[in-house]
């Protein structure tokens, strides 16, 4: 049987697979589709076959390539997704997502009374306190926090 | 390592060794303290009091534990009067202080703030409460009490009755008992347990905790009975706290199914958990306690600020 393509290939821009079942739509939140190109092509598929995972979910983005940050969020909610770097129609670049043993300015201490979400001119920083399943400390204030989704900054 | 020149954030930043070197520390303090004895390690030291928060014990046994070293306090005890009111950020304040002072020591009303102090000054900053955060020298006068009481810190069975929720002075407590084996009682009322976070990290470090909801089962073969005042203003929600305020309290009846040597200890204020007329039991060290303020604050500072180890002012 001859394999449909359901996602064209694109010249320049990222791919990010092994997506967890699901999540893709909150990856696409991260990419941040209002800062692409005009003339950029977003892609989702969702529910794909995988042989790892069972079932995952892939992004295409046309001429975008990620910030370390974003990486860095990318990390947090999707662990298992691979980043590929496209140019010219070919992978340049392929790697996992890798959490550091800091993350600087991505999520918001869910801790209102917290001193990073006062106008005070610093940065959040969390530390990772367990990688599987991850737990992460604000290093200010100490509250711990494993549901990342909804503390994106 | 040494404590000279270090900042105390948090309980954590202190090793087994350099709390029972604070506490053995805080005794000889005692008779200079009590200003029967003199001494000015601290002579050409200034010591910025910077109180974002109503305090009257911790700031007044800080500055007493700076005149009696010698040193000179800067105090801001009423954050209206300063630029803050001018929306000046907590990061440019300290950066200020840090430039008039030798060291800070900050009370605040967010959580993290002795944090974000400590990276933005470069002279010591000592946490004397963040919001419902740490209250690092609170544990060390605590475990200073219970030194004194017992001639040591290992292996006592102590009862921690009361918030043992929000109540994260309760949690610094633990965390260094834990560290000298403690075996810990919890009682608390059904909404106020220790978060599971909170007693995983315990048990991860081998301590021994037992729940046990029942006071006068709690306390039969405690040394220490360590009681929490409910801070009403650390309930998100009021119908939670007045489910729970008054759920308990100790008094002559309740304390004599207790050993004879047992002592209560309180952080103060009092709001009617401790009945009045255990003030005059052998039980009540609260007193006591509140008094060793002083010189565990004397003993941390001369060895953050004082000459340098084997040089002790005296």
């Amino acid at each position: 049987m001859v394999r449909e393509l359901k996602i064209t290939p694109i010249k320049n821009g990222t791919v990010i697979d092994h997506i967890g079942n699901g999540l893709a739509l909150d990856v696409l939140r991260i990419v941040g589709v209002q800062t692409l190109d005009k003339d950029s092509t977003v892609s989702v598929a969702l529910h794909v076959r995988s042989g790892k995972l069972g079932w995952k979910d892939i992004l295409k983005v046309e001429n975008m390539e990620l910030s370390p940050r974003k990486v860095n969020a990318i990390a947090l909610i999707a662990p298992t997704a691979t980043i590929s770097i496209i140019r010219d129609f070919k992978v340049q670049e392929k790697r996992t997502v890798d959490l550091p043993d800091r993350i600087v300015g991505v999520l918001r201490c869910p801790n209102l009374n917290c001193i990073t979400n006062q106008p005070e001119p610093i940065e959040s920083e969390f530390t990772v306190l367990r990688r599987r399943p991850v737990l992460l400390a604000c290093a200010y204030c100490e509250r711990q926090v494993d549901d990342f989704l909804h503390h994106l900054s | 390592m040494s404590l000279h020149g270090r900042d105390v954030i948090s309980i954590r930043d202190l090793s087994r060794e350099e709390i029972e070197s604070v506490v053995a520390d805080a005794r000889k303090m005692i008779p200079y303290a009590e200003g029967k004895k003199v001494m000015r390690p601290l002579e050409d030291k200034i010591v910025a009091m910077a109180f974002f928060e109503p305090s009257t014990r911790t700031r007044l046994s800080f500055e007493s534990a700076v005149a009696r070293l010698g040193g000179r306090s800067l105090t801001i005890a009423d954050p209206g009067s300063t630029s803050i009111k001018k929306g000046e950020s907590l990061n440019d304040t300290v950066r200020m202080l840090s430039a008039y002072a030798d060291a800070i020591v900050l009370r605040h009303p967010n959580e993290g703030s002795a944090r974000l102090a400590a990276r933005a000054s470069d002279k010591p900053v000592l946490n004397a409460g963040d919001g419902a955060g740490q209250h690092p020298t609170q544990t060390l006068l605590d475990l200073a009490t219970m030194q004194e009481a017992f001639g040591t810190l290992s292996g006592l069975r102590v009862v921690l009755l009361g918030d043992l929720k929000y109540g994260r002075t309760v949690h610094s407590l633990a965390y260094a008992l834990a560290l000298f084996g403690a075996e810990l009682v919890l009682s608390a009322p059904p909404t106020l347990r220790l978060p599971d976070e909170v007693r995983d990290q315990l048990e991860h470090m081998g301590a021994k905790l037992v729940e046990e909801d029942q006071l006068h089962r709690a306390i039969r073969d405690a040394d220490i009975l360590y009681v929490t005042r409910i801070q009403r203003e650390r309930f998100p929600d009021e119908s939670e706290y007045q489910k729970v305020a008054g759920s308990y309290r100790i008094d002559n009846a309740v304390l004599a199914g207790a050993k004879p040597r047992l002592i209560v200890l309180h952080p103060l204020p009092r709001a009617g958990e401790i009945a009045p007329e255990v003030d005059a039991t052998p039980h009540a060290a609260y007193f006591r306690q509140a008094f060793l303020a002083v010189p565990v604050r004397m003993a941390l500072l001369n060895a953050i600020l004082g000459p340098a180890k084997g040089k002790r002012g005296g």
